[in-house]
């Protein structure tokens, strides 16, 4: 991807910035999301707030957490509180967006970060929920970033870590999770997916540049619908991989 | 009320809130000097087979001084509340957990724990029951509130629920499907503060994690802090105390005491240990090498900072923004 100027991380950061509105909330995790939101505040956003688990609430992200917990997650915060104040925040619905990442993800955008194998005796043991359970049941709007290949996107995960729109429309509702909630976006490298408003199955919105229909589909292990218009979503501009490289990760800890 | 769905998961702790109180009305109400050392605090209170809860993340305000002693001291069976990074990966590494209420073990920024996957995928952690960070946390303020279970909306749906000790049921008010967190009262609970006084008020400074909740959902709490300060210091801000002393039966004079990881306003993470221990994990051997070096080779934290070297932490200090080296 060199030739192409920038690299898969900065393409996920960019893709994922522009999805932050200004004016609104986003509980933000480590890594990706937290250069994306910084990256926002500094192009359109100046007024996303930045919601940290374990209690920073509007920091001003000048430098980069590494931990969900540490003081740049509430560097020049407008409230420093703890968990479950901002769980708690979200529970009551003031939070729109939540970011999400995992080892696998399916049709209805339900993620897996427990095991892989079975419960009891797992091939391979992953760290678990975190706030992912927490950020998937009460955010309005929950966008996942991940890398696209067939073995993270498959048909049926091994552990519903955090609920997508589990088996379809209206189940979420049925399973008492807050209405009105539930995956919005999937940000990879390889294209934007959105869900189908009637199914509620993962569909293709826009391909990253130099990707066709075809690679999406082919590394996408469950069959992928396609909307109307497949638009291409545009590669990082010249002032976003600016501000990125020489502001948001000045010491090049993620990009 | 109608129960719907029950998690596979065992209680791992028995939910026995009379027997709370009863433990807390035995506890000391005067004001009683509790100052000792990290090894007299853990030999004191922590037993084999005891239920423990450590407090914030192992890179960030976590009493990794108190950690260290346990490994040291070998005490083994522990079943763990698992909200961790380097602290629960210590624990881990060193093979002294038998079953964990777990959310999150993992190192963030680096990834997967290998000290997990291996005592997970071998058997030797016996049993891992499933949480969301806030539904260990909302367990903890259940038995802060001194009630058998709290009501959320999280984990509803998942496999997380499934694999958990949670419930659901049909809500007695509105008909819906509400998930029931059941209290976790702790054996012990450790937490790392900025600041205590010699009877155990504790303020911490920056966000407070689970603090308040973890503090009075412990049986026996033991506090760990970066400054002994007299009582009056306490008084001038007794807003800023978030665990008051009767809730505290040692406090421990640590300071440095969550190195590798960061205390806000006082010193940054040292990101080269971080990722000495990121690195000598991957493998049980190199592992077992970093534990020798760092924790049973050594007899306290005074002699793992003289390791750590003082010019070091005098760096680590110096890093703070806005802080006049």
């Amino acid at each position: 991807m060199s030739d192409l100027g920038y690299n898969p991380s900065e393409l996920l950061i960019c893709s994922a910035a522009r999805l932050m509105p200004d004016n609104t909330t986003a509980f933000i995790g480590t890594g990706i999301p937290m250069l994306a939101a910084s990256l926002a505040q500094k192009m359109h956003a100046p007024n996303l707030v930045a919601i940290f688990e374990f209690g920073g609430t509007g920091a001003i992200l000048d430098s980069l957490p590494l931990a969900v917990g540490e003081r740049r997650s509430f560097h020049r915060a407008v409230a420093a509180s703890g968990i479950l104040d901002i769980v708690e925040t979200a529970q009551r619905g003031f939070v729109e967006y939540g970011f999400l990442g995992g080892a696998q993800i399916d049709p209805y955008g339900n993620l897996n970060s427990t095991t892989i194998g079975e419960h009891d005796h797992p091939k391979v043991r992953l760290p678990g929920s975190g706030g992912g359970n927490d950020v998937g049941s009460h955010c309005w709007r929950t966008i996942a970033i991940m890398r696209h290949d067939v073995r993270r996107f498959v048909e049926k995960i091994d552990f519903i870590t955090t609920p997508g729109y589990l088996s379809g429309p209206g189940v979420r509702e049925a399973a008492g999770l807050p209405r009105g909630t539930g995956p919005f976006r999937v940000v990879t490298n390889l294209a934007i997916l959105g869900y189908e408003p009637e199914s509620k199955r993962m569909q293709l919105l826009a391909t990253q540049p130099g990707v066709t229909v075809e690679q999406v589909v082919e590394n996408t292990g469950f069959e992928l619908l396609l909307a109307d218009e497949i638009e291409s979503n545009p590669g990082p501009s010249a002032e976003e991989l600016r501000l990125l490289r020489e502001e948001v990760d000045r010491d090049r800890l993620y990009i | 009320m109608k129960v719907i769905e029950e998690g596979l998961g065992p209680l791992l702790q028995p939910i026995e809130m009379d027997a709370f109180r009863a433990s807390n009305r035995d506890k000391p109400k005067g004001m009683v000097d509790k100052i000792m050392s990290e090894a007299e605090a853990v030999r004191t209170f922590i037993h084999p087979g005891d239920y423990i809860g450590i407090e914030l993340y192992g890179s960030v305000r976590c009493p990794m001084s108190l950690t260290r002693e346990i490994v040291r001291q070998g005490i083994g069976d522990l079943r763990l509340a698992g909200q961790g990074v380097l602290e629960a990966d210590l624990l881990l590494a060193a093979g002294l957990v038998k079953a964990l209420d777990i959310t999150y073990i993992g190192l963030e920024v680096y990834g997967v724990s290998n000290a997990l996957r291996r005592e997970v995928e071998s058997g030797r952690v016996e049993r891992c029951v499933e949480w969301s960070n806030a539904a260990l946390a909302w367990r903890f303020k259940a038995a802060a509130m001194g009630v058998p279970f709290l009501p959320v909306r999280s984990m509803l749906g998942s496999d997380t629920l499934r694999y958990s000790a949670a419930k659901v049921v049909e809500c007695p008010f509105t008909g819906e499907p509400l998930c029931l967190l059941p209290a976790l009262v702790l054996d012990v609970g450790l937490i790392h503060v900025h600041r205590a006084d010699r009877y155990g008020n504790a303020q911490i400074d920056g966000i407070s994690g689970f603090a308040a909740e973890l503090a009075r959902a412990s049986k026996q709490l033991l506090i760990s802090a970066e400054e002994i300060v007299p009582t009056d210091q306490i008084r001038a801000t007794p807003e800023k105390t978030i665990i008051p002393y009767y809730l505290v039966d040692a406090v421990v004079e640590a300071p440095f005491g969550s190195h590798p990881g960061e205390m806000c306003y006082l010193y940054e993470r040292d990101e080269p240990a971080i990722k000495a221990w990121v690195e000598a994990s991957q493998e049980a051997e190199s592992a077992q090498a970093y534990l020798e070096k760092f924790i049973y080779g050594l007899p306290d934290q005074a002699a793992y900072l003289g390791l750590v070297g003082e010019r070091r932490l005098q760096e680590l200090k110096a890093m703070v923004p806005g802080r006049m080296s």
